[in-house]
C-alpha cells in the first residue's frame, strides 16, 4: 500500500532518517557483521594475534560437550517457560471470559508483573527459595523436602522456569482473553442449545479456534525464554549449579565466554548461531502474522 | 454469558483469585521481609506479618543503599534508572516517528531499502552481538556513560512500524489540504500528523518506559559508577551468601518495582494496546 499524496524535497526524507539509520549502521549492523567476521578467527584473549580458521570455531563449538549442554539447557527451559506460562494463563483467561462480575478487576490484577525487571523477578523467587533463608524452601525442608538450588541442578533450573513463567503470564493472559473475546459468541451458544458443556465446548470449538493465537505465543514465549531472561538466570543460579552449569542457556553462556572467560571467537561464532535462531524465529513470527490475516 | 451455571462461576471466581493470590505472593513476601531485620529473616521463619523495622530498612536503603561502605545509595540508582528510560523512551518515539513520516510521506531513491535496515534490528537483540556492540561504545568512548547507556538501544523497528501502519490510515485529503494551503512538510508533520499520533505515542511510551527501566545486560556490560537500580540489586547480593542484607535488598526491590507497575496501573488502556499493537 502507497500513500497517493507525498511531500516533494530532495533533503529532507534523508535528514528524517537520518537519525535512525545511523544509529541502526552504527550500533547493530556494524556489530553484527563484526561478530560474523570474528567468528572466522581465532584470537588471543590480549588481541595480540588474530588467525583465519575458516569454520574451526563452529566445529570446535559443535563438538564441545558444553556447548551441546547448554543447547539441551536452552530447550528444557524455553519449552518449560513457554508450557507453564501459557498454560497457567489459558486456564485464567477461561476463567475470566466466562465470569462477568470482577473480570476487569482480574485483568488489572494480573497484568501488573510483566512491568516487573526480569532480575528483580529473579531476586524475588530467589529469595523465597534461597537455601537457609528462603521461607518456601524452609518450609519446603519442614515437610521433608531438601530444596537446594546451590547444589540440585533440577531444582535450580525449576526455580528459573517458574520464575520466567511467572513473568510471562500477563502477557500470554492479555493475548488469550482477547483471543477468547473475538470468538463470536454465536457459535458457543449454537453448541450450548445442542447440549455440549463447557468442558466439551472448550476442547471442540473454543481451543481450535484459538490455535492461531496459541502459536503465535508459542513464538513469542519462545523468544523470551531465549533472549529476555539473561536477568534472571544471572540473579538466582549465575548458569550453575554445577559444570556445565545446570541453568546455562545459549544467551548466558555467550555473555560469560566472551566476558568473563575472554574466548572472543567461540563467543562470536555463539552469537552467529543466535541470530540464525533469532532469524527464524522472526520469520516464523512474520509469515504466521500473514496468515492470520485470513483467519 | 452463554447460561447460568452457578457452580461454574463460582468455580472461576476460585480460580482466578487463587491465581491472583499467587501472582502476588512473591511480592508480599518481599514486602514483609523488608519489614524485618537480618536476624528474623536468617532463622527462616519470618512468618507472614510485617515486622517492625519498616522505616529503618527503607531509609537505609534510599540514602545508603547496602549498608557496606562506599555503596551507591538507592535514591541515586532510581534517578539512573529513570534518566535512561526517559531518555530511551523518548528518542525511541522521536526517531521512529521521523523515519516513518520519511518512508509513508516521501519518494526517494532507496526508501525501501532504509526500510528493511530498519527491519533488520528487529533480528539483532543485544544479546546476539555482545562484545562488538560494547568494543564500538568502548571506542567511542561511551561507557560508562548515560550516551552509551541510552544512544545504542534507540533504534526501534516495533515504534517505526507502528507509526508506519498508522500514517498509512490517516486520509490522503488531509495531506492533500495542508499542501494547497500552502503548508509545508514539517508543518503538515507537526501541527496535523503528531496529534492525530497521539494515542499511539501514549500506547508506545508505556512499553518504552518498561523496558528502558528494566534494562539489565547493556547497563551490566558499559556502566560502572552510573548503577541503575535494577542493576544495583543484582549487586547487593553479589557480596557471599551469608551476608546479603535481604531486609534492605527486598527494600529496594520494592523500591525498584514502583515506578514501571505504576505507568502499567496508571496507563492500562494505552498499554494493553500498545501491547497488541507492536507485536502486528
Amino acid at each position: 500500500m502507497e500513500k497517493r499524496v507525498v511531500f516533494r524535497s530532495a533533503s529532507l526524507p534523508y535528514l528524517l532518517v537520518l537519525p535512525q539509520i545511523a544509529i541502526t549502521l552504527i550500533f547493530f549492523i556494524w556489530p553484527a557483521l563484526q561478530a560474523i567476521s570474528s567468528s572466522f578467527y581465532r584470537e588471543d584473549a590480549f588481541g595480540l594475534s588474530r588467525d583465519f580458521v575458516w569454520l574451526q570455531n563452529f566445529e570446535r563449538l559443535f563438538a564441545d560437550a558444553a556447548y551441546l549442554a547448554s543447547m539441551q539447557t536452552t530447550a528444557v527451559f524455553s519449552l518449560g517457560v513457554a508450557a507453564l506460562s501459557m498454560g497457567v494463563a489459558l486456564v485464567f483467561a477461561t476463567m475470566a471470559d466466562h465470569v462477568i462480575r470482577g473480570a476487569t478487576a482480574y485483568k488489572t490484577l494480573l497484568i501488573w508483573p510483566y512491568a516487573v525487571a526480569p532480575a528483580v523477578a529473579g531476586v524475588l523467587w530467589l529469595f523465597m527459595f534461597a537455601p537457609t533463608v528462603g521461607i518456601v524452601s524452609f518450609a519446603l525442608g519442614q515437610i521433608g523436602i531438601d530444596w537446594n538450588i546451590r547444589t540440585d541442578g533440577d531444582d535450580a533450573m525449576l526455580l528459573v522456569i517458574v520464575a520466567a513463567a511467572w513473568k510471562q503470564i500477563s502477557y500470554n493472559f492479555l493475548f488469550f482473553l482477547a483471543g477468547l473475546q473475538s470468538i463470536p459468541k454465536s457459535l458457543i451458544e449454537a453448541a450450548a442449545i445442542d447440549g455440549a458443556g463447557p468442558g466439551k465446548r472448550f476442547w471442540t470449538i473454543v481451543f481450535p479456534l484459538l490455535s492461531p493465537t496459541t502459536f503465535f505465543l508459542l513464538v513469542i514465549n519462545v523468544v523470551y525464554a531465549f533472549f529476555d531472561t539473561f536477568g534472571i538466570i544471572h540473579s538466582i543460579t549465575d548458569g550453575g549449579p554445577g559444570s556445565p552449569g545446570a541453568t546455562n542457556i545459549l544467551v548466558f553462556k555467550v555473555f560469560s565466554d566472551g566476558f568473563i572467560a575472554l574466548n572472543l571467537g567461540s563467543s562470536a561464532a555463539q552469537s552467529v548461531i543466535l541470530m540464525a535462531i533469532v532469524i527464524t524465529l522472526t520469520v516464523v513470527q512474520f509469515r504466521y502474522i500473514e496468515k492470520k490475516v485470513h483467519y | 454469558m452463554v447460561e447460568n451455571r452457578p457452580l461454574y462461576t463460582w468455580l472461576s471466581h476460585a480460580v482466578l483469585i487463587a491465581g491472583v493470590v499467587l501472582v502476588f505472593f512473591p511480592i508480599y513476601v518481599a514486602l514483609i521481609a523488608s519489614t524485618h531485620d537480618l536476624r528474623t529473616i536468617q532463622t527462616a521463619n519470618m512468618g507472614l506479618l510485617p515486622g517492625p523495622h519498616f522505616w529503618r530498612n527503607y531509609s537505609t536503603a534510599w540514602t545508603q543503599g547496602s549498608d557496606i561502605s562506599g555503596a551507591t545509595p538507592v535514591w541515586y540508582m532510581m534517578l539512573n534508572s529513570l534518566v535512561m528510560a526517559l531518555v530511551i523512551t523518548v528518542l525511541k518515539i522521536a526517531i521512529s516517528l521521523l523515519s516513518a513520516f520519511a518512508i509513508v510521506y516521501f519518494r526517494f531513491p532507496f526508501r525501501m531499502g532504509f526500510f528493511w535496515l530498519i527491519f533488520i534490528t528487529l533480528m539483532l537483540p543485544v544479546e546476539v552481538r555482545i562484545l562488538p556492540t560494547y568494543e564500538v561504545v568502548a571506542r567511542l568512548g561511551m561507557l560508562d556513560s548515560y550516551a552509551g547507556l541510552t544512544i545504542p538501544l534507540v533504534a526501534s523497528a516495533t515504534a517505526t512500524f507502528l507509526f508506519r501502519q498508522f500514517f498509512m490510515t490517516v486520509p490522503d485529503e488531509l495531506a492533500e489540504a495542508a499542501r494547497i494551503d500552502g503548508a509545508g512538510p514539517l508543518k503538515f508533520f507537526r501541527d496535523m500528523l503528531l496529534p492525530l499520533s497521539m494515542t499511539n505515542v501514549a500506547a508506545l511510551f508505556v512499553i518504552l518506559f518498561i523496558y528502558g527501566w528494566n534494562q539489565y545486560l547493556w547497563p551490566l556490560l558499559i556502566t560502572d559508577d552510573l548503577e541503575t537500580v535494577v542493576i544495583g540489586i543484582n549487586r547487593m547480593l553479589a557480596v557471599g551468601d551469608g551476608q546479603v542484607n535481604w531486609p534492605v535488598v527486598m527494600a529496594t526491590t520494592i523500591m525498584a518495582m514502583i515506578p514501571p507497575v505504576f505507568v502499567v496501573l496508571l496507563m492500562q488502556r494505552w498499554f494493553v494496546k500498545g501491547l497488541i499493537e507492536t507485536e502486528k
